[in-house]
């Protein structure tokens, strides 16, 4: 009987994280909190048991992250017994970068893009693991599984190594880094199916719930804590949303839905008309956006 | 069971097919592939937005729905108006999903669609209907054949555009077929479709009537994928990881490429041959009584042999063949073409050699498939080599087993992948020629002489001044009482090496030569001086590489260019200039300098007696020589 679709993913997945393990020095597995990175942390736990994974999660932390991904985030580190080291720039924190001053461009290049590559060079992490997906976004569908950096973290689109059957090339130079992406042929429906078949815990902002949001062009936000500004007769409302993405909370916007346990958010997701990433800022400041952080060295 | 689990109960049963598409642009590739995503409803909202607002900006429709821009992913590209990469796209059915490779553009063409062929089942072609089967159809259905994929749709497209007439499709159909039979595609089959118009996609066209044939998405969903026939082959896991948690474990972890294996099942570990039993097949949360082709698993063996990355597991009953020299079909994907003689890293499932390609014996000019002479391979060119590698490696044939039949070369400096590689059988030769473990060794030549035996190895451009600096080295060593012998550039071209040229293949062979007769002399206790031009890197390391790691030393002579031309002994480089002499290096072939040289020596500052001085002083402080 041949493998079914999720069978097939899972163990295209777990063979990329062995081979990585078995050819670089040290890796390292970015941990956004997120679905997807729920999805890649349960795969490793498969790929190396009965042995823990051969490497720790790295979150770097914007300071700007729903309260509840803060607790999942821990709460899943000591459940799993996995080393979590949380990095955050302190320049970016000297700075007190904050997305609703310095808008989402500025506050993600600090806060994720630099702070992601100070902390692969402070640790001498030489591989990372990342759980971006090629159906995301069109630019991603061309980025291989393997993806080389130069030592300043570059990406050159034009320069990528072909990818063969099952053989993967991870030979570098030294101070080269790779970025894996164990996920890149799962799309968003095959994570919920699979998170649903193997019930993996994932954040509880990802079902429905009545939540205090305001609405900005458009865009559903949920006041998280404090520190976010209300404008003039802004008040909070109670309505029952769900997030799609999880991200910074002040970048990242809520659906309106009643969608309140996997399988609801499957038969949701069914029948949307919505793209994923519609609810992320960050994609709507320019066009090919994702590409040009990419080249910077964003994920 | 609500129907929201009853549906997800069904999905999780569905399977999966990898699909690649080949034609370009013009064939309307990126509009069929469009089209598919869009009928199978796999469009959202904001992403046909996006399409209908990039279609009025920069679409080739007239305003209409450019399917093809939904495709184009980067920026540099949709400014070009070309690709020049492999993209995945994503569908799926009630019935499977879907993984495309789409692989357009001019090119970079055969890199991008062996790259995307590697992974596929099924493969669709496409043709315009007014064109009908192209020298480029040919192509493409060579190299879909050539790696392997065992289905193929032929979608004859722009069937709007030839009034749906069924005499046209017949004869495309017809004219493919037999084409088909020629380059042993077995399973071919022709579809009438209109990517544009939507006919035949999804469902049935009213246009066609006279075709009763599946649709394009019907063809998807049941085309056979390759796994019953993996499934009834003998069992092969490469051995990717060694998990070795506590004492009382020790798995092998890899994916299964062919076979089934369960507990019980005797297994051979190759190449090293030792037999034994699978004792548990373990899984997260609890250990698996069966595991099949594509499954990723742990083994455990009933007996402690060694094993590690790099192994076969493979069915006792059937092993694999174990061989050091091969006979292969390498693509090759590196504006640096392939040298003979160059050693090159070789990746075969978990396993990594060296290697080099003895002989080339021929490329195929993929438009006409005819053999032609080829001593070496340009980029995407294809052509059948003999392998060596530097031991024994566990294979199957590629027509049976891609992943353990199908290798990648790397080049040693860049790192980069520059081949693809299919293997066919092991060369007779490595069967019968076996290594000869003889009584009196190296260590025993070495120390009836009271010597350490060792290569000196001089390198730089000609008129640099080596041949002078390792006569002086050689006369010292000698007065000492030490045993030597100095290879000379230019006396080795008389005889040994009379029949090689100078171009970069011929040199490549020229230093493996004198590299192998150096080492032969190591063997007999001797301090070896060689003194070569040897300008690129990567021979160099490859001379290296055949002695031990403290035998070779590399002495660069650094002269420059200007001086050594003005100094022009033997009168070579004025030739050069002049046209009368090619491909000499310095002049129109490189000299890739040394980057880490045991001794470095600058001529324009030391007359040769004070750099052979220099040189004696280093050999004595390192203790190849001893001090007088």
């Amino acid at each position: 009987m041949s493998l079914t679709h999720l069978e097939y993913l899972e163990a295209e997945s777990i063979h990329i994280m062995r081979e990585v393990v078995a050819e670089v020095e040290k890796p390292v597995m970015l941990y956004s909190i997120g679905k997807d990175s729920s999805v890649m942390l349960h795969l490793a736990m498969k790929a190396f048991h009965p042995a823990p994974p051969p490497f720790p999660l790295l979150h770097v932390d914007t300071t700007w992250k729903f309260r509840e991904m803060y607790e999942f985030r821990n709460r899943t580190a000591k459940a799993l017994g996995i080393e979590l080291i949380v990095y955050v720039n302190p320049e970016g924190l000297m700075m007190n970068i904050n997305p609703f001053i310095h808008g989402s461009t500025l506050h993600t290049d600090i806060m994720k893009t630099q702070a992601l590559r100070q902390a692969l060079d402070s640790y001498g992490f030489d591989a990372a693991f990342g759980g971006a997906r090629r159906d995301e976004e069109k630019s991603r569908a061309k980025e291989r599984i393997f993806s080389f950096r130069s030592a300043q973290h570059h990406w050159d689109p034009k320069n990528q190594r072909p990818e063969l059957w099952r053989v993967y090339n991870c030979r570098k130079h030294r101070g080269e880094s790779i970025r894996i992406f164990p996920l890149s042929n799962w799309t968003e429906l095959d994570v919920w199916q699979y998170i649903h078949r193997e019930q993996i815990p994932v954040v509880p902002l990802y079902f429905a719930k009545a939540r205090p949001v305001v609405e900005r062009n458009g865009t559903l936000i949920m006041v998280d804590d404090q520190r976010m500004p209300l404008g003039k007769g802004e008040v909070p409302v109670m309505r029952t949303v769900r997030f799609r993405t999880l991200g910074c909370y002040p970048l990242t916007g809520a659906i309106e839905s009643t969608a309140d346990t996997v399988s609801a958010v499957i038969r949701e997701m069914l029948l949307t008309t919505k793209s994923e990433r519609q609810g992320r800022v960050i994609d709507f400041d320019a066009t090919a956006s994702m590409e040009k952080k990419k080249q910077e060295g964003y994920f | 069971m609500s129907r929201v689990e009853h549906y997800l109960e069904t999905q999780q049963h569905k399977g999966l097919l990898r699909f690649i598409t080949c034609g370009s642009v013009d064939d309307g590739k990126s509009t069929l592939i469009g089209r598919l995503l869009y009928e199978a409803n796999m469009l959202f909202e904001d992403q046909l937005a996006a399409l209908e607002a990039d279609s009025k900006k920069i679409g080739t429709q007239g305003g209409e729905l450019d399917f093809a821009l939904l495709l184009d992913g980067l920026t540099a590209e949709r400014e070009q108006g070309i690709t020049i990469d492999v993209a995945y796209r994503f569908f799926s059915t009630d019935r499977r999903k879907f993984i495309v490779a789409d692989t357009p553009g001019h090119e970079q063409y055969t890199r991008n669609m062996v790259t995307g062929a590697s992974t596929a089942d099924a493969a669709i072609l496409l043709v315009d209907a007014r064109k009908g089967v192209m020298t480029q159809t040919r192509r493409h259905s060579y190299l879909v054949s050539l790696l392997g994929i065992r289905h193929v749709l032929l979608a004859v497209n722009k069937m709007d555009l030839v009034d749906y007439s069924s005499t046209t499709f017949a004869d495309i159909a017809d004219a493919y077929r037999a084409f088909a039979k020629q380059i042993g595609l077995e399973h071919v089959h022709s579809i009438p479709v209109s990517g544009l118009k939507g006919d035949n996609i999804l469902t049935p066209s009213d246009r066609t009537r006279w075709y009763h044939g599946p649709t394009v998405m019907g063809y998807l969903e049941t085309v056979e994928v390759d796994h019953a026939r993996l499934e009834r082959a003998p069992f092969r896991m490469p051995v990717q990881w060694v998990n070795r948690p506590h004492a009382e474990f020790r798995g092998f972890a890899g994916i299964v490429t062919s076979g089934t294996i369960r507990p019980g099942d005797r297994i051979r570990v190759q190449p090293s041959g030792r037999n034994s039993h699978v004792a548990r097949i373990t899984a997260y949360e609890r250990d698996l009584s069966k595991a099949a082709p594509g499954q990723s698993i742990t083994l455990t063996l009933a007996d402690e042999i060694d094993v590690s990355r790099g192994d076969v597991i493979a069915s006792a009953e059937v092993p694999m063949g174990v061989a050091d020299q091969f006979e292969a079909t390498i693509i090759w994907m590196s504006d640096q073409p392939m040298l003979p003689g160059r050693p090159y890293w070789l990746k075969i499932g978990a396993k990594t050699a060296s290697a080099t390609i003895t002989h080339s014996k021929y490329r195929v000019n993929v438009d006409t498939l005819e053999h032609l002479a080829a001593k070496r391979l340009e980029l995407n060119e294809i052509g059948a080599c003999n392998v060596s590698v530097d031991r024994p490696i566990a294979f199957d044939p590629y027509r049976e087993n891609r992943d353990t039949g199908g290798f990648i070369l790397i080049d040693r400096l860049s790192n980069n992948t520059v081949g693809a590689g299919l293997l066919h059988f092991a060369l007779r030769r490595s069967h019968n020629i076996h290594w000869q473990a003889l009584d009196v060794n190296k260590q025993a030549h070495s120390a009836q002489k009271n010597q350490r035996a060792c290569v000196l190895w001089f390198t730089g451009l000609s008129g640099a001044g080596k041949s002078t600096i390792a006569n002086l080295v050689e006369k010292t060593l000698y007065a000492r009482g030490l045993h030597t012998y100095l290879l000379d550039g230019d006396n080795v071209r008389h005889g040994l090496n009379r029949d090689l040229g100078f171009t970069d293949e011929d040199r490549v062979e020229n230093i493996r030569r004198v590299a192998e007769v150096a080492r032969l002399m190591v063997d007999a206790g001797l301090i070896v001086l060689v003194s070569f031009i040897s300008p690129f890197r990567s021979e160099r390391r490859m001379a290296r590489a055949m002695v031990e790691e403290a035998e070779f030393i590399e002495i660069f002579v650094d002269t420059p260019l200007a001086v050594a031309e003005a100094r022009d002994p033997k009168g070579l480089y004025r030739k050069a200039r002049n046209g009368e002499l090619k491909n000499f290096t310095g002049i129109d072939s490189p000299y890739e300098r040394p980057e880490h040289a045991e001794i470095h020596i600058e001529t324009t500052a030391h007359t040769p007696e004070s750099a052979a001085g220099q040189i004696i002083a280093v050999l004595e402080e390192t203790g190849v020589i001893g001090s007088m």
